[in-house]
């Protein structure tokens, strides 16, 4: 517990004065997972929309493929991706093992089908209810997707945050296909886990809490902008209802 | 007189394996510049009448013929459900949308869409979001909205079953504007004996997807010929059903 709690004030006076070589492993953090996390959003959340609206053939086992691959472990994402990037690998000629971009693809096929599954969820929801109406002003299945991705995009922010959460605190993948070199690529996870075996729980520990203020802040604003369209929907209405009992 | 949907013997069937039949053996005739109510139980098929005219659900079996949506002769339709959908943009901005998934430019679209606003009364609600407005206003704002495309044909699905007194009958009012005017043909549901009444020239009665009764409106409000017809409508117009 003495351990701890030094440790705990140590990481505190790190964070506070800006050490170099704390900020700049947060720092690369933050730019590997949020450039994953905005790639495969784009991706996933275009593919998502489409699939919460099309009807197929094989739908249903696309569907539950998708669903499985949420529960992939990041290690064997990394270990593919380290496959493909390798020098004998179809990618190797690439060159990109071991760097910022082998991270960010490894990242982005690890959150990829959290963005798509959980936006064919929402967008299949919202195609439930209200699909047939755009059909019937002329929207084709590609259109009614995008529609109603635009009408949900409140709800697909929480997409955005799972996946990048699912991105920043993942270190299998980031590991292999990284190989956490220092001053290169070495980001939070990695560096937690590496400091730890180290024995340098303080550096581990402040890493640990910026990782988690990192997440509550982006929680914090998600909720946030959700509260403020909540509020300013409620209050036109709260406002014409006044308008209506006053007339 | 045009004929606009012929259909002969049409059966729909709903679900995954089609296990709901919720159309059976419907045979109608559909002319130019009628305006037509569908009446019967919940769950009597009113709806999937409606859709599987505006081409919304795929007829099973039968003859279904129904106006072409291209081309030289086309015809314009536009369908209006019970609870309208509007996007989270403007009110001006969903009746564009809806002239731009017709084909129209966004920009063009502008004016027609303020004529819209202006014709169900809304021009005082354009800039604020179409999802923040009343009942009331929202299906005036689809209201709106189909009547800018210019239908032709204006399919309604129960459009005022949730609304309160006031906003029923400011819609009522709008639907028999619209109806009125030049070439409109109307078909719509409705649980409202009184405007059934006042709307429609002609009565179709629907029970358990059977079409039962088939009658100009005078007539079918006229209990002697009712019962001769369908003893089932006689009793779902008396709250017997």
């Amino acid at each position: 517990m003495h351990t701890f709690s030094d440790s705990f004030w140590t990481a505190l006076s790190l964070i506070v004065s800006f050490d170099p070589l704390l900020w700049t492993v947060v720092m690369r953090s933050l730019a590997v997972s949020g450039t994953a996390t905005l790639i495969a959003c784009a991706i996933g959340m275009l593919a998502g929309a489409w699939l919460g609206v099309a009807r197929f053939r094989g739908r249903g086992a696309v569907v539950t493929l998708l669903n499985t691959a949420l529960a992939v472990p990041a290690v064997v994402v990394g270990l593919v991706v380290y496959l493909l990037l390798s020098r004998s690998g179809p990618f190797g000629f690439l060159g990109w093992l071991f760097s910022f971009q082998a991270m960010v693809l490894a990242q982005t096929v690890l959150v990829l089908p959290i963005a798509m599954a959980l936006t064919r969820q929402v967008i299949e929801d919202a195609d439930r209810q209200h699909g047939e109406q755009l059909a019937s002003l002329g929207a084709g299945t590609g259109w009614r997707g995008l529609l109603l991705a635009w009408d949900e995009r409140y709800a697909l922010l929480t997409v955005i945050l799972a996946a990048f959460g699912r991105a920043i605190a993942e270190v299998g993948a980031v590991m292999i296909v990284g190989g956490n070199i220092d001053g290169f690529t070495r980001v939070m996870t990695t560096a937690i886990a590496l400091e730890t075996s180290k024995g340098d729980l303080p550096m581990a520990l402040g890493l640990g809490l910026v990782l988690l203020t990192v997440v509550l802040l982006l929680n914090a604003v998600v909720a946030g902008i959700r509260r403020w369209r909540e509020r300013a929907d409620s209050g036109t209405q709260a406002a014409q209802a006044g308008q209506a009992v006053a007339a | 007189m045009t004929t606009l949907f012929d259909w002969q013997g049409v059966d729909v069937r709903l679900g995954g394996n089609g296990q709901v039949h919720a159309l059976r053996k419907v045979t109608l005739r559909v002319v130019a510049g009628e305006r037509v109510a569908v009446i019967g139980p919940n769950g009597s098929g009113k709806s999937t009448l409606l859709r599987a005219l505006h081409g919304l659900v795929r007829v099973s079996s039968g003859k279904a013929e129904a106006p072409p949506s291209i081309g030289p002769h086309a015809v314009r339709q536009a369908m209006l459900f019970q609870r309208p959908f509007l996007l989270r943009l403007s009110a001006l901005n969903n009746i564009r949308l809806g002239l731009w998934l017709a084909g129209h430019g966004w920009r063009p679209a502008r004016e027609r869409a303020q004529e819209a606003l202006a014709r169900v009364g809304l021009t005082a609600v354009a800039h604020r979001n179409g999802r923040a407005l009343s009942g009331g206003q929202q299906q005036r704002l689809a209201l709106a909205r189909a009547w800018a495309l210019q239908p032709q044909v204006w399919l309604l699905d129960e459009p005022t079953a949730s609304l309160d007194p006031h906003a029923k009958r400011d819609v009522e009012q709008l639907m028999a504007t619209f109806a009125q005017e030049p070439g409109a043909t109307m078909v719509f549901s409705s649980h409202n004996l009184g405007q059934v009444k006042r709307l429609a020239q002609r009565v179709l009665y629907l029970e358990s997807g059977q079409l039962l009764a088939d009658l100009p409106v005078e007539r079918f409000f006229n209990e002697s010929v009712l019962e001769a017809v369908s003893p089932q409508a006689l009793a779902f117009i008396k709250g017997e059903v």
